[in-house]
């Protein structure tokens, strides 16, 4: 018996505890309070009075109008139909989904982290102020940078704040560089990081065996570079082996080595970015210290720097003062400026620090290396079935491609959409760019053998599927709310709010 | 280590399905001249009843608004938040999930956004909004941008009233690009000077906070006119997004682009972040907007559902020519402030702009009254405005913070020109008794 | 491989336009091939009239739902007329690309240049040489 057959004969009463839920708009109803605010224990004020014609408002008319329970039952509703981390396996290439710390949740709602202000007399903020410097150092430590910044607010902007340094650094200098090397295989944000500080970006070409070699950076390397871009691991997951030549280079000529820390996880306690040459380089809290992705956001992303580019970096820069604790420091007459309103994104450092002091220098290395060991497991398993571009030892991640399904007609996407009805979040596709119908794999080290063995198992099956029945594949996910969506209609008619009817 | 599940048994085995005899062995690639030799040096591992002491330690060194009466905003506000907003906000199902690429898989975060992108365009009375940046300066950076994009021009007029932060990082952003910056003063009464001479044909855009740092309340229509004649456009900035309940939305007055910062519904302030950005703007300028934007459209049954669209604008598509090279959103503060929207919904969210509003008016009532203590802007405000302290600030606040209270901001650092003055926000947080307390000691009463 | 349309009365860019002669001015869109590989279109972009291109400049911007493709100028010249339903309805590209789906009309700065174009042999042959599998 189908499932559609087992519920006519039920009746149409719905779909148990699958839920659907409308807008919030849609559920409103004239009258209703989801809150109770204070009774008001200074004269009232009636705004009209008080403040000039044409300043104000008449009302809200299409916020909803709903009670405390509906709001819950709305959200909660909804939450049901996210995968997370929580849930289950969520191997997102380069995006580092490990497992999310309760501790650090409840730490950063303390209310000494929570309800303080950035703004507040810096010695009532000292709490605050000794977990950033030593954050910062941990940091620097951990990737052989001499100083970090706190301040960015994402990946992306630590990348657009390290690159505002290099420029800085050679405008001190009366150099004018134009030009940005960029690997073919780096995540989208490098190049428009490196455009928005005016730069042209020069995409450097990877090698046959999917990383970097120095002629090719030689080849590029003429005086208006100023700065090689580079994520170590790469996107393949491999390590830069030639690294430490490429730096040389790069140095040899006056320019600048710009690190992605987008893959640091891989090189937790083995070796530091710091010392193979980068001179700059960005971490992501949110993947390689734990911190939660949050449905998009807020991740952090420190900027660390060797001393060279110490006087550039964003203010204020934490300090400690001799016998007076700590300390914003604004005299930086170098620095790029200011990125963020206030310290960057200080919840998130909070819960990485926690994350830092649960795991200390072992834990540490036991990430990468676990991390290292679940991605090459799963290559040695799915390699009999799926093509591997670049069939190398891995790190953090693996890329296989859809090439050997090609005679099936399932692509890339199908094999992802098909993951969703084994339970599994599908991994990056179609990234790096340089792998036509690439999945990107990247398990962490939070995976159990038994989970990864099930999602290998999930991948053969769905290998199988694709020769046997390919429609089946093509027109997956079949066990979700939704099945697939038209991005061609939303891209092309966009509806990007609710209207009220009209009338 | 509790959050690594390997076993020595475990590891063997997976070695042995690999063909490696080590872990070591896997990361051949890494040359060992290369690698680190030693051990990080960090503290050891503490267990997780150590950690939280520790941490409880931490924060117990920093002043809150649970250990004093807080009169300090400046783009941070002290606000109440409902408790079903962190039991929302701490669901796994949304806090432990990354970007909804998935679509089918992310209904619950794509339809949060696309309630979220309603409501600031109801608030802003604008056309569309983007599913958040990181917080109200860098929104407010990249409103400059974009306007810049779409006018073709590259000189921007930034008003004095605009954060002081603010201006910082939108000279930060600009720094690369060879465009001029220009600042626009003040008239006695607080509010922006006319814009007539400033914005002339080169200028992209005019940028004014509403209402300004120091609280007054602008007539944006008078600025629309000046920049649109010249064919520049409107930035408009808010950093208590509250006051959009109350006051006439920045879109029905000529606004172009209206960024800014959305804290104060429902996100704590945590030290300044992570925090809210937000940005929405007209349709026709939807294509120059930069960030995630979440579209209804239907599944292949024709059922109703979201995805993120128009990503050709964004960097993973376009790369350097991208509208802007942020690659995420500020999701989870993006849900809490919607939750809290929903709480407070169309009369819940006008009252407590009332309540704020009446906050601020006692206690200007207070300050008139007070010796010694003046009111030197007389334009309107909100919850928010500058107080005079013929006696300098920094005492006036350190007699506060003796009686336990966070007096508000000396504006001394950021407006060296004024007599000297304590920026004082009253929210719905301060208590009449509270109020009092602040007024006699800013006025020089002992605790 | 795919079947593509290629009309013999056209002539042809190798950035995969096609262009003819009508009157003293020369009507443009992009070809089925370009179509096909873009996939659904959803957004174009098109210059303004009075704007002047040189030969092979980029003039515009045909969107798919994941990818952004420049449209190159065929020849030189300034534009007369752009297809304004794309605005609402850019599909028109995909459903019918040598007709209703065209994108704008140029008049020619220098008309000779049109026979610098590939006929649709030459153009068929350059569209296959890419359709090879991948080695």
């Amino acid at each position: 018996m189908s499932d559609g057959e087992a519920r006519a004969r039920v009746g149409n009463v719905g779909n148990g505890f699958a839920y659907e839920e409308p807008l919030l708009f849609e559920r409103s109803r004239p009258g209703r309070v989801g809150c109770s605010l204070p009774r008001l224990d200074v004269p009232e004020v009636d705004a009209h009075a008080t403040l000039p014609e044409g300043a104000l408002r008449d009302d809200l008319p299409d916020l909803p109008e709903l009670s405390e329970v509906e709001v819950v039952r709305h959200f909660t509703r909804i939450s049901t139909w996210n995968a997370s981390v929580d849930l289950g396996l969520y191997p997102l290439g380069s995006c580092t989904m490990k497992y999310n710390p309760k501790l650090n949740e409840k730490v950063a709602r303390l209310p000494g982290f929570a309800c303080a202000h950035p703004l507040q007399p810096v010695e009532l903020l000292q709490g605050f102020l000794h977990l950033a410097y030593e954050l910062e150092r941990h940091l620097a430590e951990i990737s052989g940078m001499d100083r970090v910044s706190l301040q960015p607010a994402a990946g992306a902007q630590g990348e657009l704040a390290g690159i505002m340094m290099i420029r800085a650094y050679f405008e001190h200098r009366g150099q004018r560089r134009s030009r940005i090397l960029v690997p073919d295989s780096a995540h989208g944000t490098n190049p428009s990081s490196a455009a928005l500080n005016g730069y042209e970006v020069v995409a450097v070409p990877s090698g046959e065996d999917g990383i970097l070699h120095p002629d090719a950076i030689e080849a590029l390397m003429t005086p208006d570079v100023a700065a090689l871009m580079l994520t170590n691991p790469n996107t393949l997951g491999l390590f830069e082996s030639n690294i430490a030549r490429i730096t040389e280079i790069v140095h040899a000529r006056g320019g600048l080595v710009y690190g992605d820390g987008a893959n640091l996880n891989a090189l937790l306690g083995i070796a530091r970015p710091g010392d193979l040459g980068t001179d700059v380089m960005h971490f992501n809290l949110h993947k390689t210290f734990s911190t939660p992705h949050g449905g998009g956001g807020p991740g952090a992303g420190p900027i660390g720097v060797k001393n060279t580019l110490a006087p550039y970096l964003p203010v204020p820069v934490v300090c400690r003062r001799d016998g007076a604790g700590y300390d914003l420091d604004y005299d930086f007459p170098r620095s790029i400026g200011r990125l963020h309103a206030n310290f960057g994104n200080v919840a998130m450092a909070v819960r990485a620090y926690a994350y830092l002091r649960s795991l200390g220098p072992d834990g540490l290395r036991r990430c990468a290396e676990m991390a290292v060991l679940n991605a090459n497991y799963l290559l040695a398993r799915l390699r009999p079935a799926y093509h591997v571009p670049y069939d190398r030892p891995v790190m953090h991640e693996c890329v296989l491609s859809d090439q050997r399904l090609e005679s099936t007609g399932v692509t890339t996407i199908d094999v992802a959409k098909r993951l969703i009805d084994y339970g599994y979040h599908p991994p990056t596709i179609y990234f790096p760019l340089i792998v036509h119908g690439a999945l990107m794999i990247e398990p962490t080290e939070s995976e159990s053998i038994e989970g990864l063995d099930r999602f290998v198992e999930a991948l053969l099956a769905i290998e199988r599927e694709a020769r046997e029945n390919p429609d089946l594949v093509r027109s997956a996910p079949h066990h979700t709310r939704r099945s697939r969506l038209d991005e061609t209609r939303a891209a092309r008619r966009p509806v990007l709010r609710w209207q009220p009817e009209d009338g | 280590m509790r959050y690594i599940p390997h076993t020595p048994e475990d590891v063997e085995q997976m070695l042995a399905q690999i063909g490696a005899r080590s872990v070591d062995d896997l990361f051949a690639s890494v040359a060992r001249k290369h690698r680190l030799s030693r051990p990080l040096d960090l503290p050891e591992a503490a267990c997780e009843q150590e950690v939280l002491a520790e941490m409880i330690d931490l924060a117990d060194r920093n002043a809150s608004s649970q250990t004093h009466d807080w009169f300090l905003g400046a783009g941070t506000y002290d606000h109440f938040i409902p408790s079903a907003v962190d039991a929302i906000a701490s669901r796994s199902e949304f806090y432990t999930a990354y970007t909804p690429y998935q679509a089918e898989i992310s209904q619950g975060t794509l339809q949060a956004i696309f309630e979220w992108q309603t409501m600031i365009c109801t608030l802003t009375g604008l056309d569309v909004a983007n599913a958040s940046l990181y917080d109200g300066a860098s929104a407010t950076a990249e409103a400059v941008l974009m306007a810049m994009r779409i006018t073709k021009r590259s000189r921007v007029v930034l008003a004095r009233g605009l954060h002081p932060h603010y201006r910082e990082v939108v000279r930060t952003y600009l720094g690369g690009l060879g465009a001029e910056i220009v600042e626009l003063g003040r008239d006695e009464d607080g509010r922006t000077s006319a814009a007539d001479a400033a914005v002339d044909d080169d200028t992209a855009c005019l940028v004014i906070q509403q209402p300004s740092f120091v609280g007054a309340i602008e007539d944006l229509s008078r600025f629309a006119e000046a920049t649109h004649a010249r064919g520049a456009l409107l930035v408009t900035a808010v950093s208590e997004a509250l006051s959009l309940a109350l006051l006439r939305a920045p879109g029905t007055a000529g606004t172009d682009l209206v960024c800014g910062e959305a804290q104060s519904f429902g996100v704590p302030m945590s030290i300044g972040g992570p925090h809210l950005g937000f940005l929405a703007t007209r349709q026709r300028h939807v294509r120059q907007l930069p960030g995630r934007l979440v579209g209804q459209t239907v599944d292949s049954e024709g059922r109703r559902g979201f995805v993120l669209t128009l990503a050709t604008r964004e960097q993973h598509i376009r790369r350097e020519r991208a509208t802007s090279n942020i690659c995420t959103n500020q999701g989870l503060c993006l849900l809490m402030a919607t939750v809290y929207l929903a709480l407070l919904g169309r009369q819940g969210l006008r009252r407590l702009a009332e309540i704020n509003l009446a906050k601020a008016e006692y206690a200007k009532a207070r300050v008139r009254e007070a010796p010694g203590l003046t009111l030197p802007f007389a334009a309107p405000t909100f919850n928010e405005f500058a107080v005079g302290v013929a006696g300098g600030a920094a005492p006036a606040l350190k007699r506060a913070l003796d009686a336990g209270i966070v007096g508000g901001l000396d504006i001394a650092p950021y407006e060296p020109d004024l007599a000297p003055a304590v920026l004082v926000c009253a929210t719905e947080c301060a208590s009449r008794d509270a109020i009092d307390r602040l007024v006699a000691t800013l006025a020089g009463s002992a605790p | 491989m795919a079947d593509y349309e290629i009309p013999d009365d056209l002539r042809y860019s190798e950035e995969d336009e096609w262009a003819r002669l009508e009157d003293d001015c020369v009507v443009f869109g992009i070809t089925d091939y370009a179509q096909q590989q873009l996939g659904d279109i959803v957004f174009v972009e098109l210059p303004q009239v009075g704007d002047r291109f040189a030969k092979g400049d980029a003039f515009g911007v045909v969107e798919s739902v994941k990818a952004v493709s420049d449209v190159y100028a065929p020849i030189s010249g300034e534009v007369v007329s752009v297809n304004e339903d794309l605005a609402d309805r850019p599909e028109l590209v995909n459903a019918d690309c040598y007709g209703s789906g065209w994108l704008c009309i140029i008049r020619p700065g220098d008309e000779a240049e049109l026979e610098s174009l590939l006929d649709a042999k030459a153009y068929r042959i350059y569209v296959e040489e890419r359709s090879e599998p991948d080695q």
